[in-house]
């Protein structure tokens, strides 16, 4: 089938890729001179002693090239090598730990922003210039304008204070498990969901509203009108398909930017996902972590864009024969 | 007398007085029709107020004798060493937690904020034009690596590659300007690029080939007027994203290091401060919403005063005002805004 | 178009003879092929047919004459005439201008044959660039040949605009501006501006009105007199053609069905293709048009990929037997024609043969 064909394509593609990051991010971080990493870690006061056995205990001495095949046989087994900070514990344990909160996050803030976009949009479209289009466009603008990290820490300031000092708990800072419970889960994820969706909502109902127009125009709309077609029907089955093509390819544009937000968030409020691992790790010049990050967003990445050109060859048969 | 001096007649009769025609061109027009959005003048009235302020931040500094970095322990902390509010002691912002004026800070994150913005833009169209012109037009082999090349940054994390390069490198403005630059050119890039490939096919391409025009004239000369309009809107949109993007990576501590005021890593001391000082977190996030506002309404009206159609059908449309109407604007891209190169047939 | 046409003066000869051997020859096409790869989808793609455009096509231009081309829409016309000016390059074949290889030439060494061989195109809409201003279009040439600059150029640019019936005071006016009959004017002026030898014009009138068209064409006709330019004019209307030409071409899918001076072609076609399309155009007298003898082609036009076997025309033609299917038949004088009146047919023609038939059902026709 043509379809299994293309997906075994894009997935062996997408292997390349990651390969090819990994390569990548790996020479860029360890072909440097060992000595000075070392040394980093080791602190100012070190001497060349304590430097070397830094360099052992890192399997920094070993040459380069040795390094590398021993960094492509963990990867390919999932194993990322053990953290140069933490306690040296393997950076498994701590993607093990907080990719469910990562998880959390992003599945959320998904879901939240493709239903309000995709909604606010067509609904937008249906009612083009009333009262409730403008209010929309105008949040639109809002949304679009203001960056992720200061609505956050507006949200903290004006709803989550204030809430709090009233003695209503329900909105917490700070990861609460699903294993907890629902309801204070979604208390502590709600603010970070709100933060996360509101920029890409807004670009999306941009998005969605204006080529839902644009297709409304189209002659053949136009003759389905004039065979009498309800409206709800028209625009549900037969403009919805080619209007979501260009939200569904910018989908696979915005994913790259869309893990920026998911860092932001993270740091904002505290949730202590992957995002914030990885900037702590930056700060510490932890390398494995770096890169096991790298690897995992750059994933993330490519299969976001796999499940985009599915979805598209869905929703357009005309892309189905490549 | 033949035919065609009976149409020459025509044309001088019905001709304006013997002056040199001149035709409107495409720019002049946009210019009438932006001057009239009153939301796009407004924003460009703000724009230039904060460039003006920005420019003027060190005569600010001067003038109040507050430099941007300069710690007033004394009469910027109140008596419980917190931050003071604004309008204590000459200071019209407050202070942060170190006692720093925040008015000249925040003047200095402007700054810092239009140099990365313009700068970026600047690197980004330069070469989002290029490689998309080059790329659109030669086609063949070239378009096939760079075309595949501007696909692989776009889909990039750019957050990891600016966490990456802030390990290697160590965070800084120029890290910043780098990673905003790689990531906004191959947005330009792309559309360039599908326009070339769409106008290359028109005949006046052909004709100017049949005269014998060397490539680079035809891109340059023939091509890029016609892709002007799309560049244009984009480059004015870049604008607020790069802004945002620099005080975001500030704001995490990947960008512009403290003691350096820039509104990004303002506001990361201020998620510390902002229960006691709530000046420390809603003027520097003010600023940056007032000049990301500005940009993005600046560029929505460029966008609708490049784009005329829009113009004519929401005055169609005001007649009937819950009907779906034909042609919605150019929201989904600006491909619209493509030389209309054919208007159909007129009367001869 | 000057002078009465004899077999003297009659230009057409393929087939290189004494008589090129004259100035008179501006261009001698001989073989030309144009193939286009059609390629297979999938990873690595293949070439899996050829889109045979053009397959073998000989003619001559002569200085100061035109030469019409004939054909439906796919006959490979449009692609001869790009090859011819350069613009696409062939498989194979050569194309002489004043005795020179132009073939296939990179485009620095293409550059000063420019000047001499221009086109004139087909869409008023399309040829001009709506962004610039008409007088920057036209002063093209100059620019880029580096013939006038500045007041120079502006003038030359305003005399000819004058000369193709514009007004020159439009000159900073935008394409849009003008009507389609005056933008092709403006491409006329264009094509004039470095006074060519050649002007190929690729069905100049077709997009036009009527009414419109006379003018168009009466002022190529002036201008051809005054400058003693030729034309290689591509057109569908057998009628323009034969106005403007002194001799014709006449193809089909991508070979030469007829060749020769217009009254022998057009009074006593030999090929069933052309005494076809003469059948099918509109004539202008309702009785001749009643009493003529409607020729109906059976089937549709084949696909250029995937041409017929010997005679491409023979499963369309009324005249065919078994030798049309095997046999590609000759570009030859046939019996009874003037030298310079050729013919690709095993069964051409005869005075007062009766074509239509009757009792098979048509299912397309010539246009």
């Amino acid at each position: 089938m043509a379809m299994t064909r293309f997906l075994i394509r894009r997935i062996l593609s997408g292997i390349v890729v990651l390969w090819i990051v990994g390569t990548c991010a790996f020479f860029l971080f360890f072909a440097r001179n060992p000595d000075i990493v070392a040394r980093s870690l080791a602190g100012r006061a070190a001497t060349g002693a304590i430097i070397n056995e830094v360099k052992r205990n890192l399997g920094l001495t070993q040459p380069i090239m040795v390094q590398y095949w021993q960094f492509l046989d963990r990867t390919v087994h999932l194993n990322f090598g053990l953290s140069y900070y933490n306690g040296g514990i393997p950076v498994s344990s701590i993607l093990d730990r907080d990719i469910p909160r990562t998880a959390s996050v992003v599945v959320g803030g998904v879901v939240l922003w493709t239903i309000v976009g995709i909604s606010v949009g067509v609904l937008s479209a249906t009612r083009a210039r009333t009262l409730f289009d403008r209010f929309s466009t105008v949040g639109v603008l809002a949304g679009i304008s203001m960056p992720t990290f200061v609505l956050g820490e507006l949200l903290l300031a004006y709803i989550y204070v204030p809430l709090n000092t009233h003695g209503i708990g329900w909105i917490t800072t700070g990861y609460v498990g699903l294993s907890q419970g629902i309801v204070p889960w979604a208390g502590a994820m709600i603010l970070p969901w709100i933060t996360l969706a509101t920029v890409q909502a807004a670009v999306y109902t941009r998005l969605s509203r204006g080529s839902l127009l644009d297709t409304l125009g189209e002659d053949y709309i136009r003759t389905a009108r004039a065979k009498g077609l309800t409206e709800r029907r028209i625009i549900y089955r037969h403009a919805m398909r080619a209007a979501l093509t260009p939200v569904v390819s910018q989908f696979g544009i915005d994913v790259g930017a869309f893990l920026g937000g998911v860092l932001v968030v993270e740091s904002v409020f505290g949730i202590g996902g992957l995002g914030e691992d990885a900037v702590t790790a930056v700060s510490n010049g932890d390398l494995p972590t770096i890169i096991a990050f790298v690897l995992i967003a750059s994933a993330f990445v490519v299969a976001a864009n796999i499940i985009v050109d599915m979805l598209y060859a869905v929703l357009d048969p005309r892309v189905r024969i490549t | 007398m033949s035919l065609s001096e009976l149409e020459f007649q025509a044309q001088t009769l019905g001709a304006a007085p013997a002056q040199a025609i001149e035709g409107r061109s495409q720019w002049r027009l946009t210019w009438a029709r932006l001057r009239r959005d009153k939301m796009a003048v407004a924003s460009m009235i703000v724009i230039i107020v904060i460039a003006i302020l920005a420019l003027l931040a060190p005569v600010f500094a001067s003038l109040l004798h507050h430099g941007p970095n300069q710690v007033f322990p004394n009469s910027g902390l109140s008596s419980t060493g917190g931050p003071v509010s604004p309008g204590t002691n000459g200071f019209y912002f407050g202070t942060d937690e170190l006692g720093r004026d925040l008015l000249v800070r925040v003047l200095y994150g402007a700054r810092i904020s239009l140099f990365v913005g313009i700068t970026t833009t600047a690197i980004a169209t330069v070469a989002g034009v290029a490689v998309g012109l080059i790329s659109g037009f030669f086609g063949g082999l070239v378009d096939a690596v760079l075309a595949r090349f501007i696909d692989t940054v776009l889909a990039f994390p750019f957050l990891v590659l600016a966490l990456s390069l802030a390990v290697v490198f160590g965070p800084s403005l120029t890290i910043v300007i780098a990673v905003i630059s790689f990531f906004s050119w191959a947005a330009i890039s792309r559309i360039v690029r599908g326009q070339a490939l769409s106008l290359k096919e028109n005949q006046y391409i052909e004709a100017a080939r049949s005269l014998g025009a060397s490539p680079w004239r035809i891109m340059f000369i023939d091509i890029l007027p016609n892709i002007m309009a799309p560049v244009l809107v984009l480059a004015t949109l870049s604008i607020p994203a790069a802004i945002v993007f620099e005080a975001t990576l500030s704001f995490l501590g990947l960008g512009v290091q403290p003691p350096t005021a820039s509104w990004g890593n303002i506001l990361a001391g201020a998620q510390s401060y902002y229960q006691i000082a709530w000046w420390y977190l809603v003027f520097p996030a003010g600023a940056l919403l007032i000049t990301t506002l500005a940009f993005n309404l600046l560029g929505d009206g460029v966008r609708d005063a490049l784009d005329p159609r829009t113009e004519r059908i929401f005055a169609a449309r005001k007649k009937r005002r819950r009907r779906i109407w034909a042609g919605g604007p150019a929201a989904v891209g600006i491909e619209s805004l493509v030389a209309p190169s054919t208007d159909g047939p007129e009367e001869a | 178009m000057t002078g009465p046409i004899t077999p003297e003066t009659a230009q057409v000869d393929p087939w290189p003879t004494d008589a090129d051997l004259t100035d008179d020859v501006l261009v001698r096409v001989e073989n030309l092929v144009k193939h286009f790869p059609v390629k297979g989808s999938g990873l690595v793609s293949r070439t899996i047919g050829q889109v045979q455009a053009v397959d073998g096509v000989s003619l001559t231009v002569r200085r100061g004459q035109t030469l019409g081309l004939v054909g439906e829409t796919g006959c490979g016309k449009s692609t001869l005439a790009r090859c011819i000016a350069g613009l696409l390059p062939a498989t194979s074949g050569k194309v002489y201008f004043e005795g020179k290889d132009i073939t296939n030439l990179p485009r620095r060494k293409m550059q000063p044959f420019r000047r001499d061989i221009q086109m004139i195109f087909q869409d008023p809409y399309g040829a001009l660039n709506p962004r610039r201003r008409v007088g920057s279009i036209i002063g093209d040439p100059f620019a880029i040949h580096k013939t006038a600059t500045g007041a120079a150029r502006k003038k030359a640019v305003q005399e000819l605009m004058e000369r193709v019936g514009l007004n020159p005071e439009h000159y900073n006016r935008f394409p849009a501006e003008f009507s389609g009959g005056q933008r092709q004017r403006i491409g006329v002026a264009r094509a004039l501006a470095l006074r060519p030898k050649l002007i190929i014009c690729d069905e100049p009138v077709s997009a036009l009105d009527v009414s419109i068209q006379a003018q168009v064409l009466n002022l190529l006709a002036d201008l051809q007199k005054d400058f003693g330019l030729a034309y290689l004019f591509i057109a569908h209307d057998l009628e323009v053609v034969r106005h403007v030409s002194e001799s014709v071409v006449v193809m089909y899918l991508g070979k030469v069905a007829e060749v020769g001076p217009k009254n022998p072609v057009y009074d006593t076609p030999r090929h069933p293709y052309t005494a076809a399309l003469l059948s099918a155009a509109p004539a202008a007298d309702p009785e001749a048009a009643a009493s003529r003898q409607r020729i109906i082609l059976s089937g549709d036009v084949p696909s250029p990929i995937n041409p017929p076997s010997g005679c491409r025309f023979h499963p369309r033609c009324p005249k065919a037997q078994e030798r049309c299917a095997t046999e590609v038949p000759e570009l030859e004088v046939k019996a009874g024609d003037m030298p310079t009146h050729l013919t690709t047919c095993h069964f051409p023609v005869q005075a007062g043969e009766i074509l239509a038939r009757s009792g098979r059902a048509p299912r397309g026709e010539a246009r």
